[in-house]
C-alpha cells in the first residue's frame, strides 16, 4: 500500500489534504497520467473516493475532468498510473468489464443513440435476449417502470430519443447509469448540464437518495460551484491535468473555490504577458 | 393496453386501447389506419410502387401477366441481394463498390472449384463464404487505417476486377453441367432467384429489427462514438458487415450465372452497385447512417424493376429508357421525401393524441 502522503505528490499544494484512511476507500487512483500525441491532459492525477461518498470534480474546461473518467470506466487506459478497487488493483480493458465490477459512468456527450427508442437505448448493449431475438416487451417494460420509479416523464418509452428534449436525453442517460443493482462506483460527466431548475433539482435529489441508501460512491463532475457543494462531501479541483485542491465540502465555500480558480487564471494571464514583454 | 405483438413495435405509439372502440365508427377506424400505415418507413415506397404499378397495368396491355411478372422477378432479384448488404452498410454508415465485383468473381471461383472435383453445392457454399474474406479486407482497411468505405472499396473493386479479368482471360465460361443438379436452386428456375432474394431480405429484415446484431449496427451508424462508448465493438459490427456484404454479392453471382446459364466476365460491377445503392436510397434507407429498411429496399428495387419491364413492354428504346430511368429515380426520390416528411408530420400528431 501506497502511503497517504504519497497522494498528491510533491508538487501538490499542502491543501491537498482531506485524506481519511485508505481502508474506507472503494476507489483509488494513484499516479495517472494520459497523453493524446502531444496533448498531455493528464499529469500524476491521485484521487481517491471514500465508501457512500459523493466527490465533485471541478475544473476549466479542457481541465482533464473527463479524460479521468474515461479512464476510471474503462473506455481508455492511462499512459501510466493504476486503479484500485475496494483495494484491489485493477485493469479496465472495456466498459464491459468496468460494469462488470460496478463502475457505470454518464459521458457528457450521454452516448444514446437517436435513431434508437427510449427502451432500446435505456438498455443499449445489455439488452435482454430470447437468442436470437431482442425481448423487446420486456425491454419497455421494464424501461416503463424504471422511468416512472425515478420521476422521469416522458411521452412514451417507443419514442426514438431524436425526438425528445435535450434534458429528456439527460435524464435517461443518468436513469440508465443507476439501472444496475450492483454499482458501487457511479461517475456522472456534467449531469446537470442540459437541466432546467426543475430536472436539476430532481437529478440531485436522485444522487441525494442513492447518498442515503449508501450503496454506492458517485463522483460528479459539474461547473455550478453552487451546486457542487450542495450535493458533495468533498471537492476535488483539477486544473491543467492536476488535481491541485482536495477539501471536504464543510471546509470551503463557492467564494473559495472562486477565488482559486480565478487566481490561476491571473496567474496565468500575468505569466503570458510577462512572456510576450520578454519575447 | 391491448397486448401488443412484437412485430407491431413501431405501431404501438397509436395503438388502440383494447375492447370495444369508443364510438366513431368506420372513418375514426380508417383515419387511424390511415395514421398507422404512413408511420410505417415503408409507406411512401409501397405507394410509389403501387402507383406505377395500377400505370402500367392500366396502360400497357401485356404488362399484366406471368411472363411480365417473371421478368420483374428476374430484374428485381439480384440487385435486391446486393441492396440487402448495402443497407447494412449504409445503417452503420459505410458503403460498399466492390461488391459488383465480387458478384463478377464468383462464378469463375466456383468453376474453379468444382473443376478441381468439389461438389457443386459444397463448392458454391465454399465460395460464398471464401469471398466474405474481401468484405473482411474491405472493414479492416476502413476500420482499422481509417480509409472512408468509398475510397477503400472503389479501389477493392478495381482490384478485384484485375483478377477477375486475369482469371478468365476475359472469356465466356460455360457452367459445367447446365440446367442439372443444383442449379435449378440456385437461379436456373424461373423464379428460384426472386425467391433466395425475398427471403433473404425477409431474414435480414428481422437481423436488423429484432437482433442484437441490427440494434447495435444502427448504433454504430447513428452515434459511433455513442456506440463505442456503450462498449458495443464497432469495429467488429462494421467489418462483419463488410463481409456479409462481400458474401451476398457472391451469391448474387453465381445465382445469375446459373440464370442466364453462363459465366460472363461482363457480368457485375459497377452498374449493379449502383442500381441496387438506388433502390435501398428509394426504400427509405439513409446514406447517413442509423436507418434504414430491409423492406424498403425489396420494394426500392422493385420500383425499378416495374419501371424497367414497363418501359420495356411499351418499347421503349434502350437509350432512351436510361434517361426515363434517371429522371424516375429522380422524382420517386422526391416524392419519397416528401412523404417521409409528411410521415413525420403523421407520427407527432398520433404521438399528441395517445398522450
Ligand atoms: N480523444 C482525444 N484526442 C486528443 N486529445 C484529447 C482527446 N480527448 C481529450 N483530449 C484533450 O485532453 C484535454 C482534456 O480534455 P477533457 O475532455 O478531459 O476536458 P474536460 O475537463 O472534460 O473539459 P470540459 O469541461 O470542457 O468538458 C483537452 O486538451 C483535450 O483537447
Ligand atoms: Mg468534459
Amino acid at each position: 500500500m501506497t502511503s497517504d502522503n504519497d497522494l498528491g505528490g510533491g508538487t501538490v499544494s499542502s491543501e491537498v489534504g482531506a485524506f481519511s484512511t485508505p481502508t474506507d476507500d472503494i476507489l483509488r487512483v494513484e499516479h495517472i497520467s494520459k497523453r493524446y500525441g502531444a496533448v498531455t491532459a493528464l499529469v500524476d492525477v491521485n484521487l481517491r473516493l471514500a465508501r457512500g461518498e459523493v466527490l465533485g470534480l471541478i475544473g476549466d474546461n479542457g481541465a482533464g475532468k473527463s479524460t479521468l473518467l474515461k479512464i476510471i470506466c474503462g473506455f481508455q487506459p492511462p499512459t501510466s498510473g493504476r486503479i484500485l478497487l475496494e483495494g484491489r488493483e485493477v485493469h479496465f480493458s472495456s466498459v464491459q468489464q468496468a460494469r462488470a465490477a460496478g463502475i457505470d459512468v454518464v459521458y457528457q456527450d450521454l452516448a444514446l443513440v437517436p435513431q434508437l427508442t427510449v427502451y432500446h437505448n435505456m438498455f443499449l448493449n445489455r439488452e435482454p435476449v430470447r437468442w436470437p431475438l431482442l425481448r423487446n416487451r420486456v425491454m419497455r417494460k421494464l424501461s416503463r417502470e424504471h422511468l416512472d420509479d425515478m420521476g422521469v416523464h416522458l411521452p412514451s418509452v417507443n419514442v426514438e430519443v431524436a425526438s425528445l428534449s435535450g434534458g429528456q436525453r439527460q435524464a435517461i442517460a443518468v436513469a440508465r447509469s443507476v439501472y444496475s443493482e450492483n454499482n458501487k462506483v457511479l461517475l456522472l460527466d456534467e449531469p446537470l448540464a442540459a437541466m432546467g431548475v426543475k430536472e436539476g433539482a430532481m437529478i440531485l435529489d436522485l444522487v441525494r437518495g442513492l447518498k442515503e441508501r449508501g450503496n454506492v460512491s458517485i463522483i460528479i463532475i459539474a461547473h455550478n460551484y453552487g451546486q457542487v457543494l450542495e450535493v458533495c462531501d468533498r471537492v476535488n479541483l483539477l486544473q491543467g491535468g492536476r488535481i491541485t485542491y482536495d477539501k471536504y465540502s464543510s471546509e470551503t465555500s463557492v467564494e473559495e473555490l472562486t477565488e482559486r480558480v480565478v487566481a490561476e487564471y491571473r496567474k496565468a494571464l500575468e505569466e503570458r504577458q510577462r512572456e510576450q514583454r520578454s519575447a | 393496453m391491448s397486448d401488443m405483438s412484437e412485430t407491431a413495435e413501431r405501431a404501438d405509439v397509436v395503438a388502440a386501447p383494447g375492447g370495444p372502440q369508443r364510438g366513431n365508427g368506420a372513418s375514426e377506424l380508417l383515419r387511424r389506419a390511415g395514421t398507422l400505415f404512413l408511420q410505417q418507413r415503408e409507406a411512401s415506397v409501397l405507394l410509389i410502387a403501387v402507383a406505377i404499378f395500377l400505370y402500367f397495368t392500366a396502360s400497357t396491355p401485356s404488362f399484366f401477366g406471368h411472363g411480365s411478372f417473371v421478368n420483374i422477378a428476374q430484374y428485381m432479384a439480384p440487385y435486391t441481394i446486393i441492396a440487402i448488404g448495402e443497407v447494412l452498410l449504409m445503417v452503420c454508415g459505410e458503403i460498399d463498390l466492390s461488391v459488383g465485383y465480387v458478384w463478377m468473381l464468383s462464378p469463375f471461383v466456383m468453376r474453379g472449384f468444382i473443376d478441381s472435383g468439389v461438389p457443386e453445392l459444397l463448392a458454391i457454399i465454399i465460395t460464398v463464404l471464401l469471398l466474405s474474406l474481401i468484405g473482411l479486407v474491405n472493414g479492416i482497411i476502413t476500420t482499422w487505417f481509417g480509409v472512408p468505405s468509398l475510397i477503400t472499396t472503389l479501389g477493392m473493386g478495381y482490384l478485384i476486377f484485375g483478377v477477375a479479368l486475369t482469371v478468365s482471360s476475359a472469356q465466356q465460361v460455360n457452367l459445367p453441367d447446365g440446367n442439372g443438379g443444383v442449379g435449378r436452386w440456385f437461379g436456373a428456375a424461373a423464379w428460384s432467384e426472386f425467391i433466395w432474394a425475398t427471403v433473404l431480405v425477409l431474414i435480414f429484415h428481422v437481423i436488423l429489427t429484432r437482433t442484437r446484431w441490427g440494434l447495435y449496427t444502427v448504433s454504430v451508424g447513428g452515434n459511433l462514438l455513442g456506440a463505442r462508448e456503450s462498449g458495443i465493438k464497432v469495429n467488429t459490427i462494421k467489418i462483419g458487415n463488410f463481409m456479409i456484404t462481400s458474401s451476398l454479392g457472391a451469391l448474387a453471382g453465381i445465382l445469375e450465372a446459373f440464370k442466364n446459364d453462363i459465366i460472363d466476365p461482363s457480368a457485375g460491377q459497377l452498374a449493379v452497385v449502383l442500381v441496387a445503392l438506388a433502390g435501398a436510397v428509394i426504400g427509405g434507407t439513409a446514406m447517413l447512417g442509423g436507418s434504414g429498411t430491409m423492406i424498403g429496399a425489396w420494394l426500392g428495387v422493385l420500383v425499378l424493376g416495374i419501371l424497367q419491364d414497363g418501359f420495356n413492354l411499351r418499347g421503349i428504346s434502350a437509350n432512351k429508357f436510361q434517361i426515363i430511368l434517371g429522371a424516375a429515380i429522380l422524382l420517386a426520390m422526391i416524392a419519397n421525401t416528401y412523404l417521409t416528411r409528411l410521415r413525420g408530420a403523421g407520427r407527432i400528431a398520433a404521438r399528441a393524441r395517445t398522450h
